[in-house]
Formats: structure tokens, sequence, C-alpha cells
């Protein structure tokens, strides 16, 4: 099979995460849009080690996992924060700040 | 037969000071976990203040050797310590330093700038109970040291890996220590998750980035992507996608229009003294980088990508001033305006000269001692509750709480307004030197036009600045019965701060032939 493929099939990930984090509302489901982009990033990483027979983009495609992992926890810590005090994790209702 | 292990060579003495702050911030992790609790805040803050000044020491020391020599790669091309890199790692270690002492500092009352209890619901008993019992939340220390640490790789970066890593670093601590503030909690929390999700959409896209280069190079090094811009042909779109998504992320690190939507809203949100710090460190860092990608990738793609540059540089100057003008909030006015001085270190890093690396740090340096002054002035400013013996309450942000500060405090308030007049580029001052320095380096790289706009601009930016300034000094304050802003009482570490950034400033500003003699030594990347 074509590794093009998975290049295209990367692409296709990343945008709809991104088209996931402008869209929906629910602070979860725009956090799950950024990780679908990053898990994108990761397959398109991969992909790119397979074509140029070089592990770096195997590594790399490790540490975003980690990182991942790090933005998670720190990411919940604050939609959980704002939704024990609001009782909402719609990004519309934080709106206080305008100007 | 597998080949025998060779152990890499490691020469701890270039990594000093990143090293020196990382471990720091462990160091306070641990104590958070063995110290007892009225203990810790006098043993993090020690940590923390011998640990930045550590790292100036540091880079005070290696400093010969990067001159003579030009700099060194090290950890197999992962950080490259050369002038520019080690420039930004002394003065981020000195930004720092001054952030943590205003970060430090607490009122009379011993109440600090952050929340209690983080994790207390707003307006809860728990909230209160910890309030009462006076608790405090010291892993603002370590979190600030571990943001510095990613802050001083981030420009030393010499691999996309070790830049994305860095990113998260200094990122994730900033994204809760701006929801931490003790006052308007709701509004820290909201600028805390604004802060995070647009962060990490913004990396999501600096990381595509990096995948493509790779796919463009079979390497994420900076110097193998600049050698393969010349060997690899037919993939220019690859290289062009990829380069402009890596932009993006670094872009919105420094806040440039149009990728400045979420600066006001966290900088007003934020605890102030966490908004002076990330207003000048986060700033400085991605300038560093910004600095080692456009000279060392770009330029064989300097038709394509430069003009878009020019572009960002102009908007982000015109709208950062013309925005700034209709603040009345004092915190969203700083915003917009360190909006504005983005575009024009953006300037000085267009040009494409030596001269305007040179300039590029030393408007950095410039901007951010004026910064962190300007921001520990305001939470200082703070807002009295109506009625005798009122307790003093928020920070008073709102502009027209200002008025007449200038007849009332006035040490203050001309500390401010120096900071203001630096921002406006006011001759004399630290930000006359630097705005001219970005403009004569532009000049210089045949940008003249650029220039030309970046001097109406400043110019246009003079009035918001002179408009406080007014009203600081020559307006009565609003209800003259009964004050209801004051200048709290604090232990002192902010005045030092203060001190320091008005120091700095006119330093800079009356006597900047040593600084720009250093650092025009100091102006040359090595891939």
């Amino acid at each position: 099979m074509n590794l093009s493929n998975y290049l295209v099939l990367a692409a296709v990930l990343f945008t709809i995460g991104a088209t996931t984090v402008l869209l929906r509302r629910n602070a979860i489901v725009v956090f799950m849009g950024i990780e679908l982009m990053l898990n994108a990033t990761n397959l398109a990483f991969v992909t790119f080690a397979r074509i140029h027979g070089d592990l770096t983009g195997q590594v790399m495609a490790f540490f975003v996992m980690v990182v991942a992992a790090a933005e998670v926890v720190i990411g919940l810590a604050i939609i959980v924060a704002i939704f024990r005090t609001r009782r909402s994790a719609s990004v519309d209702d934080v709106n206080l700040l305008k100007s | 037969m597998t080949p025998a292990f060779v152990a890499p060579e490691i020469p701890w003495a270039h990594l000093l000071p990143v090293a020196i702050v990382l471990v720091a911030g462990v160091v306070g992790v641990l104590v958070e976990a063995f110290a007892p609790q009225r203990l810790r805040r006098a043993i993090q803050l020690t940590i923390a203040l011998l640990a930045t000044a550590g790292a100036v020491v540091a880079v005070a020391a290696l400093w010969a050797g990067v001159r003579d020599t030009g700099g060194t790669v090290v950890l197999g091309g992962s950080m490259i310590i050369d002038g520019p890199a080690l420039v930004l790692q002394g003065v981020l270690a000195l930004l720092g330093l001054v952030s943590l002492l205003v970060i430090a500092d607490r009122t009379e009352s011993g109440e600090d700038a952050f929340a209690p209890s983080a994790s207390a619901v707003p307006g809860s008993d728990y909230e209160e109970l910890a309030r009462r019992k006076g608790l405090a939340q010291t892993e603002v220390f370590p979190l600030v040291l571990f943001a510095l640490g990613g802050m001083m790789i981030f420009p030393a970066a010499g691999d996309l890996l070790t830049l994305f890593v860095a990113l998260e670093v200094l990122s994730l601590p900033l994204y809760l220590l701006s929801g931490m503030a003790r006052r308007r909690r709701l509004l820290s929390q909201e600028a805390s998750m604004k802060y995070f999700l647009l962060g990490a959409f913004a990396s999501a896209f600096f990381l595509f980035g990096t995948a493509l280069l790779y796919g463009f190079a079979g390497s994420v090094r900076l110097a193998d992507i600049a050698a393969a811009t010349s060997t690899v042909v037919g993939m220019d779109a690859l290289l062009l996608a990829g380069v402009l998504l890596l932009m993006v992320g670094l872009l919105f690190k420094v806040g440039a229009v149009p990728f400045h939507s979420w600066t006001p809203d966290v900088y007003q949100g934020a605890p102030t003294p966490i908004t002076g710090f990330m207003a000048a460190c986060t700033k400085i860092a991605a300038f560093g980088a910004i600095l080692r990608i456009v000279y060392v990738v770009v330029p064989p793609l300097e038709w394509d990508v430069m003009p878009l540059l020019w572009a960002i540089a102009v908007l982000t100057m015109v709208v950062g001033t013309v925005v700034a003008i209709v603040q009345t909030d004092i915190k969203r006015m700083l915003a917009y305006s360190s909006i504005a001085h983005a575009g024009f270190v953006l300037v000085g890093v267009v040009a494409l000269t030596s001269s305007g690396i040179s300039s590029v740090l030393f408007y950095l340096l410039a901007y951010g001692l004026s910064t962190i002054g300007a921001f520990a002035i305001v939470s200082l400013v703070r807002e009295v509750n109506a009625g005798p013996g009122g307790a003093v309450v928020a920070e008073a942000t709102h502009v027209s709480q200002w008025s007449g500060l200038g007849q009332r405090h006035p040490v203050l308030a001309a500390s401010f307004a120096l900071f203001l007049l630096s921002f406006a580029g006011i001759p004399l001052t630290a930000g006359f030197t630097g705005k001219f320095a970005v403009f004569s380096a532009a000049v210089e790289g045949g940008l003249t036009w650029l220039a030309v706009v970046g001097v109406v601009v400043s110019a246009a930016a003079v009035f918001f600045y002179a408009r406080i300034i007014v009203l600081m000094f020559f307006t009565d304050p609003a209800g003259t019965a009964g004050e209801t802003t004051t200048v709290v009482r604090s232990e002192g570490f902010t005045t030092v701060a203060i001190a320091l950034g008005v120091i700095g400033t006119i330093l800079l500003g009356v006597l900047p032939s040593p600084v720009l003699d250093l650092l025009a030594d100091a102006a040359k990347l090595i891939p």
C-alpha cells in the first residue's frame, strides 16, 4: 500500500481535530479535538519515519505521547476547576473577560 | 554483533544555567512534600532566588568562552549555546529573578497574589477556611522555575524536538499559574482555560509543522533542514507549509496579530505578578526561537516567507496600538501595548542582518525590564471598600481609578510614568534605544518602509501612554470624598523589583553603549 495514504489520513484527522476545536462548545470535546490533532501528527511522524527509514520520527511520536499525557493532566485540572465553579464546561459560558 | 555502547559526552558546564533552574524546580517539589508548612515559603523563596541568581552567574561565567569561540553545539546538536542563546538565557534568568521578587511579595496582612488553595471553589466555605488558616500555595515557586527552565532552553534549542518539549515545559506551568489569582478568581480561571485551550491548539499546529519539516528533510535538526533546502528538490510545498505552521505556533506565543486574541484576556485574568512574568519572559524566549528559525531555516525561502512576516509585523504594530487606545482596563491596555511591542521586535527580526539580531536582543531586555516593573506597580494599586476603614481588596484596574495617583503617591506614579515613557520610546529611556536599534536595523536590511511604519505607529502610541500619565498627575481623583484607590503596603520585594526596573530603564536609555557593544559581539547564530 502506498505510504502517502497514511499521510493523507493524518492530514484528514488533523483537519477534523482542528474543526472540532473551532466548532464544538464543550471544553472537554474541544480538548479531545486537540488530542486528535496531536495523534494525527504522530501518525504523520511515524509514516515519515518509515519513508525515510529513520528512527527520529518514531522517537518524536513517543515524546508527543508523553507531552500529550502531561497536557491532559493540566487541561482536565483546569476544566474541572471551572466546572466545579460554574456547573458548566461550555466555552461559551466563560465570557466575563471582554474588551 | 551489537556495537559497544558509547556513552554520550555531555558538556555540563554549557548546560549549567538551564540545569540550575530545572534542578531547583525539582528540589522545590520535594520541599513541598517534606518541609513543614510554615517553613515552606521561606525555603522555596530562597531556593528560587538562589537558582535564578546562580543561573545569571553561570551565564556570565560562560560568556567569555562563547564570545571567543562563537558558541558550542552540545548534546549532539539538541542545544546550541551561541551568543544570542546565552544572552537570552542571561536576560531570562535576570528577569525571572526580578519577577520572582514580585511573585513572592505579600501585603502587610500576609496575603500574596495567589489563591490560598487553588483547587477550592471560589466563594466556598473551604476557600474561606483556607484563607483564615493562612494557607499559601507555595507550589507557585517550583512552577515558575519550571516555566523559566523551559524558556531558557527555548532560544538554545537546536532541533525541533527540543523546541517542542521546551515549548510545553514553559507553557504548562503558565496555564496553571494564570488560574491561581487570589482575587477575581472567576476571571482568573477563565483566563487559564482560554490560555490552555488556545495554547494547546497552537502547539498542535507547531507540532504538525515539525512533522512536515521532518518529512521534508528526514531530520528535525535545524541545521539539517537548512541544508536540505538546497539539496531536496520537488518538495517545496512540504517545506513551506512546515515552516508556516511552525511560525504559527511561535507567533502565537509572542502574541502577534492575528494570533493575539488570547493575550488581553489572559493578561487581564492572570494574577498580576504572573502577567508580568509571562509578558516579559515568554515573549523573550519565543523571540529567541523565532530568531533562530528565521535566520537559520528561512533564508532560502526568503521570498515566500518574509512578505508574510512583514505583513504580520505591520498588522501587529497597528492593531496593538489602535486597540490599546480604546481600553479602559489598565491590564488590558498593557496587554495590547505588549502586542504592539511584539510587532516592533518583529521589525528587527525581519531585517535579516546581524544588527537585526543584536537590536532584537536589546529591545527584549529593555521591554522586559519595563514590563515587569509596570505590572509590579499595577499589583500594588488596590481598590478600597466603601465606608470608613474599608478593607483593601482587589487591584484597581479600571483606568479611571488611577486618576490623581500622582498627587498622592508621586514616586510610584513617577516610576509608572517612566515605564510608560519607555514603552512609548521617549529619548533617554531604554525603550527609545531599543526602538532606534530595531528601526535602524530594518533600514540597514533594506526595509525602510517598514521602519517608517514603525515610527508612525510608535508616534501614535505615545497618545495612550501620555493619556495615562496626564490622568495620574493632572486629573483630580473621581469622587474625592473617601479615597477609593490606595497603594497597598507590602513586604518590600515589589519595591525592590520596581527599583531595579527603574534603574535598568534609565541606564539602558542614558548609557546604552556598553550593552549594545556587548550584544553586537554576541549577534552570531551558529546553525
